[in-house]
């Protein structure tokens, strides 16, 4: 029951960390980064669903859908990746904020 | 050089009040947690329908039999994601950006197949132990990391056709296995009992194949250089 | 007596374990460096695996181990690089309108 609880706390707590990494951080990879944190404490607290000392009543189940998600998980960084390389290919800049301004002042200079 | 590598957050104003709205985001999610009763799972299910299943794994039992549809989506996500990243961006890697010394290339040579046999061997024994067409197609993928990485010299011969066949190997025995079900069991993706365990081999093989290319190929970050230059460099090595 | 005593050690384990998961994601997210988040991100990942073996779920253990920390890290650095590369070329380019500038002035 304690392992649980600490496992599930934990969980909640990546989740919630990454979430504010998420928000605050500027730079295209760090919030890619954060993402996969948020994913990861998403994970931990399906597998605790799953969990119980006995194995012979570990739910396999909750277990199924965290292995699907990891794939996707990392298939999705490594698309998310290629579009922040090219987002820095075509802007000259992979933060987040200077996108749009970055532009602007391009545009006025010329 | 750590110069080049900082990139130092600017304060923001917004710190604050964003922490303080996850932090609560933490609380209540926390008592959420506990409020939850426990509901048993589903464990007594899957053990009691493992028999019929065709694997003696009961992850590999949900995954492929009786959750088989997410595994099928998943595996149609994969090939997005590739579909999406050769649309975007081009393969910069087969230009020699590093000067491979022979040690390495030969470590490579022998690491390979090393690491092939283990993939299969995870994928074979995934119906009665741990592991599966997922854990074997990682390992295939950092196979395929492994020969990028290094720069391996045969990697630019390899035609973009091979590579999109691989991307579809997966899905396509997938589907085709799913609708031979229908001629023969009447529904969509109930495996006939006779066979379900070579069936689910054959799904396992073809879908670790798949994402050992796939994810190899989204780490090379596109589409290959330009397929004429490659027939140009071909012509001139011949 | 037995079980008792495991029972303390496996919490006690837990505790350091999800510790150590935390005080890894923090360090990860806060740090000012990219390339020491990606390779802290590395080592969350390989902690995560043996999280996964501690809560009896092997399969999901080695898809981690491989996935996790074997090609995630790598994307990463791949992209990390790319993009510096990029910014290079970008700063030389902006080096060079200015150097085009201030001759015309």
């Amino acid at each position: 029951m304690i392992t649980t609880l600490i496992y599930s706390v934990t969980g909640i707590a990546l989740f919630c960390m990454g979430f504010t990494a998420l928000i605050l951080c500027s730079h295209l990879l760090r919030k890619i980064l954060a993402i996969n944190f948020m994913a990861s404490g998403v994970f931990l607290l399906l597998i605790t669903t799953a969990y119980s000392p006995d194995p012979a009543l570990l739910d396999p189940v909750p277990q199924a859908m965290v292995l699907t998600g990891i794939v996707v998980s990392v298939s999705t960084t490594a698309l998310a990746l290629v579009l922040a390389c090219r987002v820095q290919e075509t802007t000259g800049s992979a933060v987040f904020k200077r996108l749009l301004p970055f532009r602007k002042n391009k545009g006025q200079k010329d | 050089m750590s110069s080049h590598n900082t990139y130092p957050e600017r304060k923001n104003s917004l710190a604050l009040p964003v922490i303080l709205l996850t932090s609560g985001l933490f609380l209540l999610l926390s008592y959420t947690l506990l409020s939850i009763e426990q509901a048993g799972g589903l464990a007594a299910q899957v053990q009691s329908a493992l028999p019929k299943s065709g694997a003696e794994s009961p992850v590999t039992a949900v995954l492929l039999n009786f959750r088989g549809y997410d595994t099928l989506l998943e595996v149609m996500v994969l090939f997005l994601s590739i579909l999406g990243a050769w649309s975007i961006g081009r393969a910069s890697l087969p230009q020699a950006l590093i000067k491979t010394s022979t040690i390495q290339i030969s470590c490579v040579r022998l690491l390979i197949p090393l690491m092939i046999l283990i993939a299969f061997y995870l994928v074979w024994q995934g119906t009665r132990f741990a592991g599966g067409a997922f854990q074997g197609g990682s390992i295939l993928a950092a196979a395929g990391v492994l020969l990028l990485v290094s720069d391996f010299p045969k990697l630019i011969q390899i035609h973009s056709i091979h590579l999109r066949l691989g991307f579809i190997l997966g899905p396509v025995t997938f589907i085709l296995i799913a609708f031979y079900c229908i001629f023969t069991n009447k529904t969509f993706m109930a495996y006939p009992a006779a066979i379900v365990s070579q069936l689910l081999l054959f799904i396992e093989i073809a879908c670790a194949i798949s994402i050992g290319l796939t994810l190899a190929a989204l780490f090379a970050g596109g589409r290959p250089a330009q397929e004429s230059s490659i027939a140009q460099r071909k012509g001139s090595t011949l | 007596m037995d079980t008792a005593l495991n029972f303390y050690i496996l919490t006690f384990f837990d505790l350091t374990l999800i510790t150590a998961l935390l005080w890894l994601a923090y360090q990860s997210l806060s740090t000012d460096n990219i390339f020491k988040a990606v390779i802290l991100f590395v080592s969350f990942g390989l902690l995560m695996a043996l999280a996964w073996v501690r809560l009896h779920a092997p399969d999901v253990a080695l898809a981690e181990a491989a996935l996790g920390a074997g090609l995630t890290g790598p994307l990463f650095l791949a992209a990390y690089r790319r993009m510096e590369k990029l910014q290079k070329k970008e700063r030389r380019l902006e080096r060079n309108d200015e150097q085009e500038n201030d001759e015309q002035s």
